[in-house]
């Protein structure tokens, strides 16, 4: 790949999975607003601390500065982006288009989904897209990376080189179907895959018992989706009314078990030892942080999981 | 048709439905009625409306053109409200609810099932081509039975070969791409 050099990072998260190193990735949401220096805030708090950031697209259909122009900020404050890109709003030929200019402006890794459903955003009234899904979308940008054609069938040239990525939620019905559909990702060329939060262990370690029991993890590097829960409103509104999110009532109980003025701690400590029990399941490459607006607390759970920023300082 | 995506079950059972279903398999009577109705216009208007009329009342058919029924426990994924043809969305509630209409049941959990209580689960995981927009409102049974279906899904899991998203070529008598 041709891509201007200044954007790579030192390993990121292509040199971490390939090292075999247990990876962290974090998430940046773009504001809703021209502020420039927005993004670089966020990231300068993860420096040092993550392999690479995702920059979300319009996170939950809600409009926000567009996932490349975050990338490339995300990767001006030195933080490694991985763009996301959905099928929302995009037919194939904007898709593609993206990834192009993705892959030209020196953006390493892409996160290829199908999105939030226009209803639940700021604009219901919004015409959904969805021309393709998040399966032939990753199929396409393989195709476009490793055979170098466009889904028309014209030749692309030079290629991309961009690390593809894809999402899947171990916890939504059907649940023995999961495992089975982030297999159909990977066949079509997903590297890396990131969960939705992972608050019940033991069934996400059931759901990656399946995943090495069909030999995903050789092709495709799993990380984990955490994220502390820092009051009984965040609680309330996760298990409510974020789709396809599972809490169990265990962590409920532990975070009305304390003082008011304790719940944040025990919802970091409770983040904290999910990354330690991760750490320890089996197949597990890596945890990716998903702490809107708790940024700045990134740091502190990552060095109370164990994993150090000496690591990843790049 | 003209109405929002929204989850359909099927009104006939798996059962039933992957019983009847050999009957539309291509043969050579059917490639027959098929040339004609291609030569015909107005027997094809016809027939394309009973198609739709019977499948929309059966399946919630929306006339893509390019069936994936049989390989989705004939539940199909035209309904869902994302028009996924490669499974369900992350959003599908713990009880198996649509996220975006969260009175009906998830097509692809229907579909799942469907395709499981017929021994038929590793359908679902073939690899779906996108759709074609130029079929969209055509006959699908014409169009299978005339071979343009071939394609629409592939089996490879990508470790020998890397499957390729192109379908073969498709004559549609409308202007191909210019390499």
């Amino acid at each position: 790949m041709s891509a201007p050099p200044q954007l790579r990072m030192a390993g990121g998260l292509r040199g971490a999975l390939a090292a075999g190193r247990f990876a962290v990735t974090a998430e940046i949401g773009p504001p809703r607003g021209v502020d420039p220096h927005s993004v670089g805030r966020s990231a300068a708090l993860l420096r040092g601390w993550v392999d690479a950031a995702n920059v979300t697209d319009n996170q939950g259909a809600h409009v926000r500065l567009s996932s490349l122009a975050g990338s490339l900020l995300t990767a001006e404050a030195g933080v490694e982006p991985v763009m996301q890109l959905t099928c929302r709003d995009r037919n194939r030929i904007a898709l593609q288009s993206d990834l192009i200019a993705a892959a030209t402006l020196g953006i390493p890794n892409v996160l290829l989904l199908t999105g939030d459903h226009p209803r639940f955003g700021d604009h219901p009234d919004a015409k959904p897209v969805f021309d393709l899904d998040s399966v032939q979308l990753v199929w396409t940008a393989r195709t476009m990376r490793d055979d170098g054609l466009l889904l028309s069938g014209r030749p692309l040239d030079p290629r991309p080189g961009f690390l593809i990525g894809a999402v899947e939620n171990p916890f939504a019905p059907p649940t023995d179907f999961r495992a089975a559909r982030l297999g159909k990702k990977v066949a079509a060329g997903a590297e890396f895959c990131q969960t939705q939060f992972v608050f019940d262990v033991a069934g996400f370690a059931r759901f990656m018992a399946e995943v090495l029991d069909r030999g995903l993890d050789t092709r495709c590097a799993v990380l984990a989706g955490v994220g502390p829960i820092r009051s009984l409103r965040a609680y309330e509104f996760i298990r409510t009314k974020v789709p396809g999110v599972h809490v169990p009532d265990e962590v409920g109980r532990r975070l009305r078990g304390v003082p008011a003025d304790r719940v944040a701690a025990e919802g970091v400590a409770i983040c904290v030892e999910t990354i330690q029990a991760l750490r320890e399941t089996p197949g597990v490459a890596g945890v990716h942080i998903m702490a809107f607006g708790y940024e700045r607390g990134i740091p502190e759970i990552l060095e109370r999981a164990g994993l150090e920023r000496s690591a990843r300082a790049g | 048709m003209a109405e929002r995506p929204h989850p359909t079950s099927p009104a006939t059972s798996a059962r039933g439905t992957y019983r009847l279903a050999p009957i539309l398999r291509p043969s050579p009577v059917h490639r027959r009625v098929a040339a004609w109705l291609e030569r015909s216009p107005r027997a094809l208007r016809v027939f394309t409306a009973a198609e739709r009329r019977t499948k929309e009342a059966v399946f919630g058919c929306r006339m893509c053109g390019q069936c994936a029924l049989p390989a989705t426990g004939y539940a199909c994924p035209m309904t869902c409200p994302k028009q996924l043809r490669n499974g369900p969305c992350g959003g599908v509630s713990p009880s198996g609810a649509c996220e975006v209409y969260p009175a009906e049941r998830c097509v692809w959990v229907i579909a799942h099932e469907r395709a499981a209580s017929a021994g038929r689960a590793d359908d679902l995981a073939l690899l779906q081509r996108p759709v074609d927009h130029r079929c969209s409102g055509s006959s699908s049974w014409v169009n299978y039975w005339l071979g343009r279906d071939e394609g629409l899904w592939t089996g490879d899991d990508g470790l020998d070969d890397r499957p390729a998203i192109h379908r073969s070529p498709v004559d549609l008598g409308l202007p191909a791409v210019r390499r």
